[in-house]
């Protein structure tokens, strides 16, 4: 086990820091094109064949782009942003002439807020009806009037099961307790951190009443002595690399690992979770909002879904597309836990910037003390 | 001097005119922009009012932040320290080398800033993690011993590797190491114009080697030891990468609060505010420092 950069090389996290901090250079390059470029050919439906696409890395099937062009003729342009914040920053002094945009659930909720997106417009997305049931109506978007999923997560603890007992189902191993002390990995993003440890302590992630901020906040600072280290969601590669033994995290970023050490498992607790949701959005003022709606409808059809969740290994809110994947996919509890625990799950909402703050002060007193 | 540049005024100003330009800009507007934010307040998502408020100051030097700040400071003041030490026998190395091999030893020291930082400081996560390659080589080492122990019937216990990573010392490890060549090369080229003579002189009045260095060498490596200083701390004190990924569950500077004041607390004027607060003290200490140099130039004169 020798530790080396070559080691995830197939690997495919979109939040992984490296990939993150190099594609913001290349989010960069989209800037300014749209004015002085000469207009293009023009397609069927009127508008220029061209679409701008704004998405995390690794976010699409290998062919996905290529066939979309053989489809309908029109030539994506695919930026890369490494998180919602890069995202928002970008669209909030005005669209630099994106067509769809592909922001998380909270996010959804806080480009709405700020009026940045453009409503749907269902007829022109058919293929709306692959999507399971469980997710057209969303505490985020009932109805799907702004948001298609793409994709969605959950999370929950990995490990290693070589050196844990058993299965750690349940929060208390991570946030209160000395069993694996010095071998613990917790988030370092402030929502997740205080709401999870709401939800251990028995109550939502949404609305958590002051005392129980106070209460989460004093028992991190207890387990604070245990913890080795809060991550910046790389936490499957501390994992992988043997520097921690259990670890909070997504379950896609686990999946990719356990691919490469099958000793690395998954599990959600049982006091039940966070969801995330990735969504397509088309933000006010794209240029081809045909376009749009043209490649929204193209990735959630059954085949196209399939090819790209073929590559990211993420989990599927497309029911049509989930039908073609293979067993391996399909069967592995990983991607897609049990009813009965994504039961226990729930989407946190955005909650205003006063939260934001809050939450975010509560992180800087567990790290500072 | 005066008269030369008066004369060529023309091409004074073709000089000088695009560098500062590029600096207002570039550095001095948006920088402006940044302190006007530390007077506004978030009035939506998209929107920040400049209302001339302080109350982000007043957050700003909250003990919770001054805490922080004081343990920024710490680590940078350690990290500078570190580097003086480690840094100075380099600088009199290199500046006592047989001229060729000086031109190489330069190289070396400069050979870092051809790698960016964000790998280097991941190949340093390589080195230290616990299967990382110092780990590998004390196992190894340490079951080579196991196994003597054993042919004489005393066999060592199993081997537990060290804590390098995800801790104070890593973050200070790092720090070090990334600032190392800003400490030395102002040291080299202070220690460089020093006039071999008054060394020479020194040890002939009988002075020790040591007196020399106390006594003759050190004042006269003074402006290099505060440029090399300054040079060092600042950045150490800004530090965010190195304790961001080199750091443990308490390993947070101020400039990782900073941070996620701009990402995902989205606070831009408190952010700004910290990041001022910072700027402010850096003056200070500029300040500070130039006086003490001209009364030390007052003195002398």
């Amino acid at each position: 086990m020798t530790p080396s950069f070559g080691r995830r090389q197939n690997a495919r996290s979109r939040r992984s820091l490296l990939a993150g901090l190099g594609v913001t250079a290349a989010g960069l390059s989209v800037f300014g094109l749209e004015g002085c470029a000469p207009k293009g050919r023009i397609g069927r439906n009127g508008e220029e064949a061209k679409l701008n696409l704004y998405n995390w890395d690794t976010y699409t099937g290998k062919t996905t782009l290529a066939d979309f062009k053989s489809a309908t003729g029109v030539e994506v342009k695919m930026s890369l942003f490494a998180n919602n914040d890069e995202l928002f920053a970008k669209l909030k002094a005005g669209n630099p002439g994106f067509d769809v945009i592909v922001p998380s659930n909270d996010f959804v909720t806080r480009f709405r807020i700020a009026d940045l997106l453009e409503p749907l417009d269902l007829a022109k997305i058919p293929n709306y009806a692959n999507i399971l049931p469980s997710f057209r109506n969303p505490p985020f978007d009932p109805g799907r009037r702004w948001s298609m999923p793409y994709t969605w997560l959950a999370l929950g603890i990995g490990y290693r099961k070589s050196k844990v007992d058993g299965v750690p189902d349940s929060w208390k191993w991570v946030m209160d307790s000395d069993r694996y002390s010095g071998r613990i990995g917790v988030f370092s993003e402030a929502d997740d951190v205080v709401q999870l440890g709401a939800k251990y302590l028995g109550h939502s992630i949404n609305k958590i009443p002051l005392p129980v901020i106070e209460q989460v906040a004093q028992m991190y600072i207890r387990q604070k002595r245990h913890i080795k280290v809060f991550h910046q969601d790389d936490g499957q590669d501390l994992l992988l690399a043997g520097d921690i033994d259990m670890v909070m995290e997504y379950n896609g970023d686990i999946a990719q690992v356990m691919a490469e050490d099958p000793d690395l498992d998954f599990v959600i607790p049982r006091e039940g979770s966070k969801l995330n949701s990735d969504c397509l959005c088309i933000p006010k003022g794209a240029p081809r909002p045909d376009n749009a709606h043209q490649f929204i409808n193209f990735v959630l059809g059954a085949k196209n879904g399939a090819e790209i969740f073929e590559t990211i290994k993420y989990p599927s809110p497309n029911g049509a597309a989930n039908a073609l994947m293979s067993d391996a996919y399909r069967k592995n509890t990983v991607i897609f836990p049990p009813d009965d625990v994504m039961a226990r799950c729930e989407y946190g909402d955005f909650e205003g910037l006063d939260r934001s703050h809050l939450y975010d002060e509560t992180v800087t007193r567990i790290l500072a003390a | 001097m005066d008269e030369v540049w008066t004369r060529a005024k023309g091409v004074f100003a073709a000089l000088a005119g695009p560098p500062v330009v590029w600096l207002v800009v570039f550095f001095l507007i948006p920088l402006g922009v940044i302190w006007g934010y530390s007077f506004g307040q978030n009035d939506s998502l998209t929107h920040i009012a400049v209302n001339g408020t302080f109350s982000n100051y007043a957050h700003a030097i909250k003990p919770l932040y001054v805490g922080i700040i004081l343990k920024s400071l710490w680590f940078a003041g350690l990290t500078t320290a570190l580097c003086l030490v480690i840094g100075f026998p380099v600088a009199i190395a290199i500046t006592f080398a047989p001229p060729k091999a000086k031109a190489w030893l330069l190289l070396l020291i400069m050979l870092p800033f051809w790698t960016n930082l964000l790998i280097r400081t991941y190949a340093l996560m390589a080195i230290l993690r616990e299967e990382g390659f110092i780990n590998q080589g004390l196992g190894w080492i340490w079951a080579g011993a196991s196994a003597a122990g054993g042919l004489v019937d005393r066999p060592l216990g199993a081997f537990h590797p060290l804590a390098l990573l995800h801790n104070n010392f890593a973050v200070v490890f790092g720090l070090v190491y990334v600032q190392l060549p800003f400490m030395v090369l102002p040291l080299y080229a202070a220690l460089d114009r020093l006039d071999r003579s008054l060394l020479e002189a020194s040890l002939d009045l009988g002075a020790s080697q040591f007196a020399t260095f106390r006594r003759v060498v050190v004042p006269l490596a003074i402006p290099g030891i505060v440029s090399g200083v300054l040079v060092t701390l600042i950045p150490s004190i800004g530090a965010y990468l190195t304790p961001d990924l080199l750091g443990g569950s308490s390993s947070m500077m101020i400039a990782n609060v900073i941070e996620r004041q701009f990402k995902t607390a989205n606070d831009w004027p408190f952010g700004a505010a910290l990041s001022f607060l910072l700027m402010y003290m850096t003056f200070l200490a500029i300040a500070v420092q130039a006086i003490v140099q001209r009364g030390r130039r007052g003195r002398a004169a």
